[in-house]
């Protein structure tokens, strides 16, 4: 367990540093920089005219459809380590399940290409 | 304290800290940011429970996939925010009451319930021995075969969603050309194209 631990110990190291560096970035911007803001420096900036329209528009639920079929076979790609893991102990019963289970997904994928989910017109 | 609490206490500051920064952000997608924050901070927190492979997990599906699916809706949903605000006090009672009944099903959860003592030794019965193999190679070793069926079910569950996601949301648009790669391949020269032999001064 500790050694374990000892293990993920430069990953901390990593992680530490990397906020610290962020935090300096950050602040060093605040205290350094020369900042003279006018309304005309901060306003949005669209290719020499006026902004017409909000930021804040709907986005298409095609974007959606992409990123729910990514979940799924992220999923299926989760299910897939501890079975490459474990392969020499699962035996025959545990390479057949996981054969049957990627048969059931690979359903679903034929499906969607058949269907053209993943074209984008 | 040890450095094993202080990295503890760390991990689960951050994840108690950005969870309250979530709920109370004003803007969805700094709430979406700061929920990605907390997931990580709870890998961390699996990680010293020696739970690496769930750690890992946490942070290839959860950080990965589920928060640019949670980014998604926000930009997708065309809410006017300022209104929002100002319906709340209409569902105040109802989400205090939510609140109220959750907060006293904790508390019975710690007050009045009790472990079996069967509990332990039942996982521990199927449970490799955790200090012979490591814990992504132990929950290879129970899943596959002692349950099968759960994980059989688990690819339907995977495979209903992937229909219900396209049944919902794909719809096609007739107006536009697509390629059909078919037609592009079984194109012959011949009648594609022909060569003009064109002498100098004439025309075709």
């Amino acid at each position: 367990m500790d050694q374990l631990l000892a293990e993920y110990l430069p990953i901390l190291v990593f992680l530490g540093l990397a906020i610290g560096l962020g935090l300096v970035l950050i602040f060093a911007a605040l205290i350094v920089a020369v900042r003279n803001p006018d309304p005309e420096k901060v306003s949005a900036y669209e290719c020499g005219f006026n902004a017409f329209d909000d930021a804040r528009m709907k986005f298409d639920v095609r974007f959606y459809l992409v990123a729910i079929l990514f979940i799924i076979f992220d999923l299926e790609i989760a299910f897939l380590f501890p079975w490459a893991v474990a392969f020499k102990d699962v035996g025959l019963l545990g390479f057949w399940s996981m054969i049957v289970f990627l048969g059931v997904l690979t359903i679903g994928f034929a499906y969607e290409w058949k269907k053209g989910a993943l074209e984008w017109e | 304290m040890t450095f094993f609490d202080f990295t503890f206490y760390l991990f689960a500051i951050v994840t108690v800290g950005s969870g309250l920064l979530c709920v109370l952000a004003r803007q969805p997608v700094h709430s979406v940011l700061w929920l990605i924050c907390a997931f990580f901070s709870s890998a961390g927190l699996f990680v010293l429970l020696g739970a690496e492979f769930i750690a890992m997990l946490l942070v290839i599906v959860y950080v990965g996939a589920v928060a640019v699916l949670f980014l998604f809706v926000v930009m997708m949903l065309d809410v006017d925010f300022a209104q929002l605000k100002a319906e709340m006090a209409k569902f105040m009672p109802v989400a205090l009451l939510i609140g109220v009944v959750l907060l006293m099903e904790l508390g019975l959860v710690f007050g009045s319930w009790t472990v079996s003592p069967d509990a332990e030794g039942l996982r521990a019965a199927v449970t490799p021995a955790l200090d012979e193999v490591h814990n992504t190679a132990a929950l290879g070793q129970l899943i596959y075969t002692k349950y099968i069926y759960l994980f059989q079910a688990a690819g339907l569950i995977l495979l209903v969603a992937m229909i219900g996601a396209i049944v919902l949301t794909l719809r096609h648009r007739k107006d536009v050309k697509r390629q059909v790669i078919r037609d592009q391949i079984l194109r012959d020269p011949k009648d594609a194209m022909e060569i003009k032999d064109v002498k100098p001064g004439q025309g075709l």
